[in-house]
């Protein structure tokens, strides 16, 4: 029988949520790693039972955490229960830990500083992974996005770590700032298609397209505008909240900027804005439903300034035109006092035949609509703030 | 024997009580304890010393026999009444809400 998985990061744990088809009744499992902020959770398209968690905080810096049964046990990859966590010289056997920058100067050019807020060069410095993205046809390679912005990649399972170097040393990595949250590389999408491409975005240097497997990048931000910056055309510092595609059309994408939702036909050559009647075009999440890919949504925010819906109203907005025309959906979703957020990684669909909708606000609710956005019911309410929710669709 | 004394979410990663035990040379300095506690506990690895600078993190403190030595050079000497048991090693994670 066919079901879903909800795999929810939140500032204080980890959650998963499981349901049948119907997605009407739920069963609560975690925290998982409580107390830590978990930005993220993915599990892999290939097997269903491996997962990957990012957990952190401040404190203890950056564990990555795994499990191969679908979320019932956890370990750091390569200290396996039960299996020899050291060498017999003492030494670790995983460094599953471990993301340090490329400084080599084979590949690393070096890459010491990039821009800070007051414009001056500041050292690179791995803060946290943002996202992790799990290969298309391997369960052992898994790609991270992370603060300070770079890609790393890993092809044991989490074991070890090692960045993709041209990203950074393409060219504008020194000219990149970190946005109001840090700079991190937020979103990684996989091309189903064409496997040697690939595209990310980091706030706030904006998105980057690699087409020969992540040697090689290029800015893809043409026809983005940010008055917020110096140049508003400018090549890089366009603060891309989340890119989002459609397996099956993956040279078109759809974009939350800080201000403006947009769109690309030609996998990013050029933008032209479709915010078209919303209510505010800032926001943090886009997706795209699972079997209509000129179907998206968003969630519109009322200002950079103030991060909750307009008018105190949670609406999901969905577009069946693939942009300008935005209908709001509203059906079992506050529709005032509603004072919440809803985060860049906390947005996902499941692919059953009726599409799921999912989001997480950073009021603790977990909400899903078991019908593509027309009628939404609360998961879980009182969750710690969602940071990130993913959903598995399991057969 | 070395006594050390891990904060909450060390112990909970380490699956250890709050207090663990781990074997030295003299003279042990606190740089070679944090190498015998991650050689003890690979999970840790990381956790008190940042990887990319082997510097303490920054909101971990390192106290002995009472005295906050979070600003001493790693290649300091340890007491005698550290290296021998009699008071313990606390590593402990900075006070903050939320």
């Amino acid at each position: 029988m066919s079901g879903v998985r909800v795999l929810v990061g939140t500032h204080k744990g980890a959650f998963t949520l499981t349901s049948d088809g119907k997605r009407k009744d739920w069963k609560v499992d975690g925290p998982f790693f409580g107390g830590w902020e978990v930005y993220h959770m993915k599990g892999s398209p290939v097997d269903p039972n491996r997962l990957y968690a990012s957990q952190n905080t401040s404190w203890f810096g950056q564990i990555i955490q795994r499990s191969d049964d679908g979320g019932k046990t956890w370990f750091q990859p390569g200290t396996k229960p039960g299996e020899p966590t050291k060498t017999a010289e003492g030494m670790p056997v995983t460094e599953s830990n471990k993301f340090q920058y490329d400084t080599s100067p084979k590949t690393g050019k070096p890459l010491t500083t990039h821009q800070w807020y007051d414009g001056t060069q500041h050292p690179w410095e791995f803060k946290r992974v943002w996202h992790l993205e799990p290969s298309l046809n391997d369960p052992n390679t898994i790609y991270a996005g992370v603060e300070d912005a770079a890609m790393f990649r890993t092809t044991d399972g989490g074991q070890s770590w090692h960045e993709l170097a041209g990203l950074r040393g393409h060219g504008t990595g020194p000219q990149w700032t970190p946005g109001a949250g840090g700079l991190g590389l937020h979103t990684i999408l996989l091309d189903r298609k064409n496997t040697k491409r690939m595209f990310i975005a980091i706030s706030s240097a904006g998105a980057f397209r690699t087409d020969d497997a992540g040697s090689t990048w290029k800015p893809i931000n043409q026809g983005l505008r940010s008055e917020y910056i110096p140049d508003p055309k400018a090549e890089i510092g366009h603060c891309v909240h989340r890119i989002a595609l459609h397996p099956s059309k993956p040279d078109t994408l759809f974009m939350q900027k800080h201000w403006d939702v947009m769109r690309t036909d030609d996998a990013g050559e050029s933008w032209h804005e479709i915010s078209g009647n919303l209510p505010s075009d800032f926001g943090f999440v886009v997706d795209v439903h699972a079997h209509e890919p000129n179907t998206v949504y968003v969630i519109p925010i009322k200002s950079d300034s103030e991060h909750f819906p307009p008018e105190g109203k949670l609406r999901v907005y969905r577009s069946k035109s693939g942009g300008n025309e935005w209908e709001p959906l509203t059906k079992g979703l506050p529709q005032k006092d509603c004072f919440v957020n809803i985060l860049r990684d906390a947005m996902s669909v499941d692919s059953l035949d009726k599409c799921g909708i999912y989001f997480g606000t950073t009021g603790g609710q977990v909400y899903v609509s078991p019908d593509g956005g027309d009628n939404w019911n609360a998961i879980v309410n009182n969750l710690p703030a969602v940071l990130s929710v993913e959903v598995q669709t399991l057969q | 024997m070395i006594r050390v004394v891990l904060p909450y979410h060390l112990q909970n990663l380490a699956h250890t009580g709050s207090e663990v035990e781990v074997e030295l040379d003299v003279p042990a300095t606190l740089a070679s304890l944090i190498d015998a506690l991650e050689a003890r506990y690979p999970t840790l690895r990381g956790t008190v010393r940042d990887y990319g600078t082997n510097q303490r993190r920054p909101f971990l403190r390192f106290f002995v026999c009472g005295e906050d030595w979070s600003l001493e050079p790693l290649s300091i000497p340890l007491p005698d009444k550290i290296t021998k048991g009699d008071e313990p090693f606390l590593i402990i994670g900075a006070i903050a809400g939320g």
